[in-house]
């Protein structure tokens, strides 16, 4: 089991045709994600590194019954990209999981795009403006998104990130003290997104393969506040958190979209503090994540 | 992307909401023309920077720093108080609580009508993140720090959150007005202000609206007193005017042109330059620089697909700033290439004849290689193999730290 996303699990990618779509999707096939087909309107009937091109979503999910996509389209179109998705999974097959990488969409298509999805109960969206996620198998596994596969292994450590280098930052730690992942996620770094903490706590919680969770967030909003929260009350299995932005100025955007302080608050020192009344063990360096985690590990009686 | 409160009026007067008469100047001479031309007895001599609390500022001379004028924003009641304010303003650092130390050197003015004001709420629009929709702020308490109304009277606030399918509507808006204490000719006046308000919100992409005061005249008139605007840079792909509305003078100028080479970089006032691939690690970056002991001269992300062109430019950023010490590389090649990293730090270091310490830590694709070709460089390079290794070495190299 993992979370959201099985090892074997059939995926499209939206975007096939285009520079990074194409890129990705060539990396995801080489990690061993069983990509069914893409999606590129006007270009259905081509085929693109061995799989058939579809005009469209309902095209595409009625012809290969897939479980999820990837969207690589540009800023403009990814807001209906994703409602385009939600539409047709929701109407081909009642269920679906959405990706998107994209970074950039304007904040008022990701509130409609949300709202959209929001309304389609078995429908998920994860993103925009991250990494994607991971699910590491035996052998190759299912890679949605543009991590670098080479770095997981499949384990027992479920791991949750705003952000894309520092939730590779955090399988790296969670291998340097040989543990490896259930599945990874990133939520992304927009102000208005898909799936948030406490779904990706609470889905780790219920599935019998993560054994421990990472957490990572960065400044702005409240987002980790409310999950800290929800995982004091909730969540049985050992977290541990670390969040970016300490020493960020206020009022300044630094990178991603929603990663700002404003009127004093979304602190790094607010999320810490949230963290540790929450029982999450917190390391202020991601450099330490292995050894906390470790000793969270062995506190829980699980090394 | 912030634009000035003159900008934001026209935008709000477009849409159909009330604001008074006024005039943008850049010069006393168009101030006294702008006095002459809007025949209201009484004005308003309005500083235009991109900051709050201008009011209760403070004008300086930007040699001397000698204080000027008690306050930016003026009421001028003869054309002899516009001259002197026009001129203790322009020209003049305007420094506020929230400018800092240092302030923003004024420009533009503003030279607006005076009207006859019966009560000021507070009203604001923006996004909110945790209900992912937009989100309609009010209060009695207008002319106030919104935050400190919020800590201390947080009843005072009325909220309403627009579902992005059914749109603004109509109760919304009715129930909003009654909350503020609104009837009458005043209730339909702030209706159909706040469709108007809400239109432009959404047609302009904005990330926020604040309106502070928003005022009721003795004529029972909703007005737009003051106007602070900004807007989603996601969506300035469909603002082909926003260029326009951009005033240069307010952003930092390294940061634009970084912005322009597709670099994110944020000056700070440390003396350890970072450079860094991903947003989040480059905060955790800085934090940890801050964590050994040393201080963060900058954030910058180079992105997830830089080139060595884009390396040597970042350097180049970074040494820009005279203060800088000493230089901490931390990349974690994902679909960059630790390889093609190390060449672009070899190249830089090279034309740049860098002669500061530097640290680079690589990790990730492509990493055995990347670090050979550091290796047999023979430049002064130091490698690190982690985050905490990696600031560590960069505080002691500038003698730093404890």
């Amino acid at each position: 089991m993992a979370i959201w996303i099985e090892e074997d699990a059939k995926v499209l990618v939206q975007g096939i045709t285009g520079k990074q779509g194409m890129f990705h999707a060539g990396k995801m096939i080489e990690y061993g994600t069983n990509i069914v087909g893409g999606v590129t309107p006007g270009k259905g009937g081509q085929e693109v590194l061995g799989v058939p091109v579809f005009n469209s979503m309902v095209d595409a999910i009625t012809e290969t019954d897939a479980d999820a996509t990837v969207i690589y389209v540009p800023p403009p179109f990814a807001g209906e990209a994703i409602i385009e998705a939600a539409n047709a999974f929701e109407t081909v097959k009642g269920t679906g999981v959405i990706i998107c990488i994209t970074e950039g969409i304007p904040t008022l298509d990701m509130v409609k795009a949300a709202a959209y999805v929001a309304n389609r109960a078995n429908v998920r969206l994860i993103g925009p403006n991250c990494p994607g996620i991971i699910t590491p198998g035996e052998t190759g596994g299912a890679k949605l998104g543009i991590m670098p596969g080479h770095i997981h292994a499949k384990g027992r450590i479920g791991i949750v990130s705003k952000s894309g280098t520092l939730t590779y930052e955090a399988v790296a730690q969670t291998m340097s003290i040989d543990e490896g992942q259930s599945t990874c996620i990133g939520i992304g770094g927009d102000p208005v997104n898909g799936t948030g903490f406490i779904e990706c706590l609470e889905a780790f919680e219920s599935d019998p393969q993560t054994e421990a969770i990472v957490m990572i967030g960065e400044i702005g909003g409240n987002a980790e506040q409310e999950a800290a929260a929800w995982a004091k009350d909730n969540c049985s299995k050992p977290i541990v958190g670390f969040v970016a932005g300490a020493t960020a100025p206020p009022g300044k955007r630094m990178g991603h979209a929603g990663a700002i302080i404003s009127g004093g608050k979304g602190t790094a020192e607010e999320k810490f503090a949230a963290f540790e009344a929450a029982g999450i063990a917190c390391a202020r360096d991601p450099s330490e994540l292995g050894q906390v985690l470790l000793a969270s590990l062995k506190e829980a009686g699980l090394r | 992307m912030n634009i000035h409160e003159y900008q934001g009026k026209a935008l709000l007067k477009a849409a159909g909401v009330s604001v008074l008469e006024g005039v943008h100047c850049t010069s006393i001479e168009d101030a006294l023309a702008a006095y002459d031309s809007l025949g209201s007895k009484v004005v308003a001599v309005k500083s235009q920077i991109h900051a709050g609390g201008r009011g209760k500022g403070t004008m300086l001379n930007p040699q001397t720093r000698e204080e000027v004028m008690q306050g930016g924003v003026k009421i001028a009641f003869s054309r002899e108080e516009v001259e002197t304010y026009a001129t203790n303003i322009l020209g003049n650092i305007l420094v506020t609580i929230q400018t800092g130390d240092e302030g923003k050197l004024v420009n533009n003015l503003y030279i607006e009508s005076g009207c006859a004001i019966a009560h000021e709420y507070y009203l604001a629009l923006l996004v909110d993140r945790e209900n992912k929709s937009v989100l309609i702020m009010a209060s009695t308490e207008g002319g106030m720090d919104i935050e400190d109304v919020a800590h201390n009277t947080p009843e005072r606030i009325h909220k309403i959150n627009v579902d992005p399918n059914a749109g603004l509507l109509g109760f919304q808006k009715r129930d909003l007005g009654m909350a503020l204490g609104l009837s009458g000719s005043a209730l339909k006046s702030f209706f159909k202000m706040l469709g108007s308000m809400y239109e432009m919100f959404i047609a302009q992409d904005c990330a926020m609206v604040e309106i502070n005061p928003l005022v009721k005249t003795e004529d029972d008139e909703i007005v737009a007193l003051d106007s602070k605007i900004s807007f989603d840079e996601n969506a300035e792909f469909r603002h082909k005017t926003w260029d326009e509305l951009r005033d240069l003078s307010e952003e930092e100028d390294v940061e634009i042109r970084a912005k322009e080479t597709g670099l994110s970089y944020v000056k700070l006032d440390g003396d350890i330059g970072c450079l860094v691939n991903g947003a989040g690690l480059a905060m955790a970056t800085m934090d940890v620089i801050k964590l050994y002991g040393g201080e963060p001269a900058n954030f910058l992300d180079v992105g997830g697909g830089a080139d060595e062109e884009q390396v040597k430019i970042a350097f180049s950023i970074i040494l820009e700033d005279p203060k800088v010490k000493g230089i901490l590389v931390n990349i974690f090649g994902g679909i960059m290439r630790c390889d093609i990293i190390a060449r672009g730090v070899i190249g830089a270091t090279e034309a740049l004849g860098l002669d500061v310490p530097l640290v680079v830590r690589l990790a990730g694709t492509n990493v055995d290689e990347g670090k050979a070709i550091l290796a047999a460089s023979n430049l002064n390079i130091h490698p690190a193999d982690d985050l905490a290794e990696g600031a560590q070495k960069i505080v002691s190299l500038i003698g730093g730290g404890e």
